[in-house]
């Protein structure tokens, strides 16, 4: 009778224990502090979906809430348009060009760079990666002047070599220290073999570094999707326009197409956060990559 | 079967086990173009344009007479030195705000025995991969008291909204609702970093000092926050670099000028009335205080980077 009891308090003991551990380990304040934060981040991204579902006069009256009458209308008039597909397909290509040169030229670069150990490589090296601290926006006026020299002002062609110009040095930075960081044993077998320098760096280097790249890609095509500041200075032509740069010129001085500004909004902002969302953990590597070593 | 001819082997390269330097130039070249024509050159030759006057066909030497007129000459210095300290506000809302709360999540966010991590990281990233400008007109347009007066009082958040014109319209408080904005926007990019680098430290550090008997607070304090210093150096730099970036998000919700009366003009909207639009109502752009306005920029870079950069990144 006696042991018994002894017995039945203690379990109650560490069945107390366990259960205040459960619950500290619930961690409801920090639940508390991160759900009100999702909710601030997520908002305005919940008000532009909804209201782009909306009729023009209902956007007036119901700001905030879900619509009272569903309506696909503000999509249809922007694809049957012509405008919002040459912005989107200008859009489009400067990402992809861009970011295939960046990732061509930078990584022909970062593989000598790897490899060709001197003074010289280490200053070249160090030449671009003292670019990642500095904005390209400080060039801008000599840039402007330099467009209109080679006659680029006005084409997507005044962008894409700036683009280029602004990605190499993270793009220079990372690949040459993955490289770098690969065993040496791969090339030389390769180059035992007869295989050229150029033919290693396609066939052995291109698909062992594969992951550097892709944060390479992401780490520069955010940015270049979301620039404003160059096609703004660069271009005036309609049918060169980028959809940001498009979308600036909807604000009018007397009314704004509300329905067509917000619509247009979503859609420049929907495919890189499907992306982000199929590929988060890359983005967060891409997105912070430079800033933490290795 | 003769042996082909031996070329110099520097240039040949290719055909031996430790090309020289001037095989890999090969490589190194394309690269090089693009980054000394399109970002290097223009960089530092914007540093001599700014000793020079007027445009294309009538450009004179003038010495420092742009930086003369922008440090001293009663409109554009006015204008200059109130874009400046604008954007010392600014950079001091990211600096503690931004950074604190980044800190703080990231805490949350690398804590073990919590659920849910992977989605509350996702949905705080979402913002830093939408466009500036995109957050930027929804700020405004959600910020407008003439909109939003009546679905907020129906909910009982009538205070958000500020006064008959607004957190926007107000110049005491426009440049704090800006930076505000942008500080929501870019929280997931430090977030992110200290998530890196808190998930970086060896867990038996933590152990050994849970054992001593240090409580959470003094494991976050003494040991978590002094590992990372090099990366909170990084992300101070960054902070610092983005600061003068800033352009997108006043021109979105405050319009070229900084309106209302200048109060969120920063350097970067200077910068593009100056140089690039040029000045209202004139509308001639002057290249040379442009590029004295970036010619500075480019020394407060400098002047900001190199201290932190030998501080926090140098014991390694």
């Amino acid at each position: 009778m006696d042991k018994k009891n002894v017995s039945s308090v203690k379990t109650d003991k560490t069945e107390k224990k366990t259960r205040s551990l459960r619950i500290m380990n619930m961690h409801i304040p920090y639940h508390i502090i991160m759900v009100l934060w999702s909710f601030i981040a997520m908002f305005p991204m919940w008000f532009l979906l909804i209201n782009t579902f909306k009729k023009k006069t209902e956007i007036y009256k119901n700001f905030f809430g879900l619509p009272k009458v569903w309506t696909l209308a503000n999509y249809e008039a922007l694809f049957s348009g012509s405008d919002f597909l040459t912005y989107f397909r200008n859009s489009f290509l400067v990402v992809v060009i861009s970011l295939f040169m960046i990732l061509f030229v930078g990584s022909l670069c970062a593989y000598a760079l790897a490899h060709w150990r001197t003074k010289t490589s280490r200053a070249i090296y160090y030449f671009f990666v003292i670019g990642m601290m500095l904005p390209i926006k400080i060039a801008t006026i000599r840039l402007l002047q330099i467009m209109k020299a080679l006659n680029a002002l006005n084409t997507l062609f005044s962008l894409y070599p700036v683009y280029i110009a602004m990605g190499l040095p993270t793009a220079v930075f990372i690949l040459t220290e993955f490289i770098h960081g690969l065993p040496g044993e791969m090339y030389e077998a390769g180059y035992m073999d007869g295989a050229s320098r150029f033919r290693i760096w396609y066939r052995i280097v291109i698909p062992l570094i594969r992951p550097a790249l892709a944060t390479v890609a992401i780490y520069n095509l955010v940015p270049i999707w979301n620039d404003l500041w160059f096609p703004l200075i660069f271009i005036t032509r309609e049918d060169q326009k980028t959809v940001l740069l498009a979308v600036t010129r909807l604000q009018g001085q007397y009314s704004t197409d509300w329905p067509k500004l917000l619509t247009i909004l979503a859609m420049s902002a929907l495919p890189v956060i499907i992306l982000y969302l199929t590929m988060s953990k890359q983005f967060v590597k891409g997105l912070t990559a430079g800033a933490v070593k290795g | 079967m003769t042996a082909k001819p031996r070329k110099n082997p520097a240039f040949q390269g290719g055909g031996s086990i430790r090309p020289g330097g001037i095989y890999w130039m090969r490589y190194v070249i394309p690269a090089l173009v693009f980054y000394v024509i399109f970002m290097a050159y223009p960089m530092l030759d914007s540093v001599r344009l700014s000793l020079y006057e007027g445009t294309a066909g009538t450009r004179q030497f003038v010495g420092f007479a742009n930086y003369v007129r922008l440090f001293t000459d009663e409109v554009v210095s006015t204008r200059f030195w109130n874009a400046f300290k604008n954007n010392w506000v600014f950079f001091a809302y990211h600096m503690i705000l931004q950074n604190a709360l980044g800190i703080t999540f990231a805490a949350i966010l690398t804590n073990r025995t919590m659920r849910g991590r992977q989605f509350y990281q996702t949905l705080i990233f979402i913002p830093c991969t939408v466009a500036v400008l995109v957050t930027g007109y929804l700020f405004k347009i959600m910020m407008n008291p003439q909109w939003a007066k009546a679905p907020l009082e129906n909910v009982g958040l009538g205070f958000l909204v500020h006064s008959p014109q607004g957190w926007l319209g107000d110049p005491g408080t426009a440049l704090s609702a800006v930076s505000m904005v942008s500080v929501w926007q870019w929280v997931g990019i430090p977030t992110m970093m200290f998530v890196a680098a808190f998930q970086g430290i060896d867990d038996d550090l933590i152990e050994a000092a849970s054992i001593e008997g240090a409580n959470p607070w003094q494991q976050f304090t003494r040991i978590r926050i002094p590992l990372i210093i090099p990366v909170i150096g990084m992300v101070a730099i960054m902070t610092f670099v983005a600061n003068f970036n800033a352009f997108d998000v006043v021109f979105s919700m405050e319009t070229l000028d900084g309106a209302p009366n200048y109060s969120t003009d920063l350097i970067g909207t200077l910068f593009y009335r100056y140089g690039v639009a040029g000045q209202h109502p004139v509308g001639i752009p002057e290249p040379g205080v442009g590029s004295a306005i970036s010619t500075s920029i480019f020394v407060m870079l400098l002047c900001g980077v190199i201290p932190v950069l030998v501080k926090t990144q140098g014991k390694e």
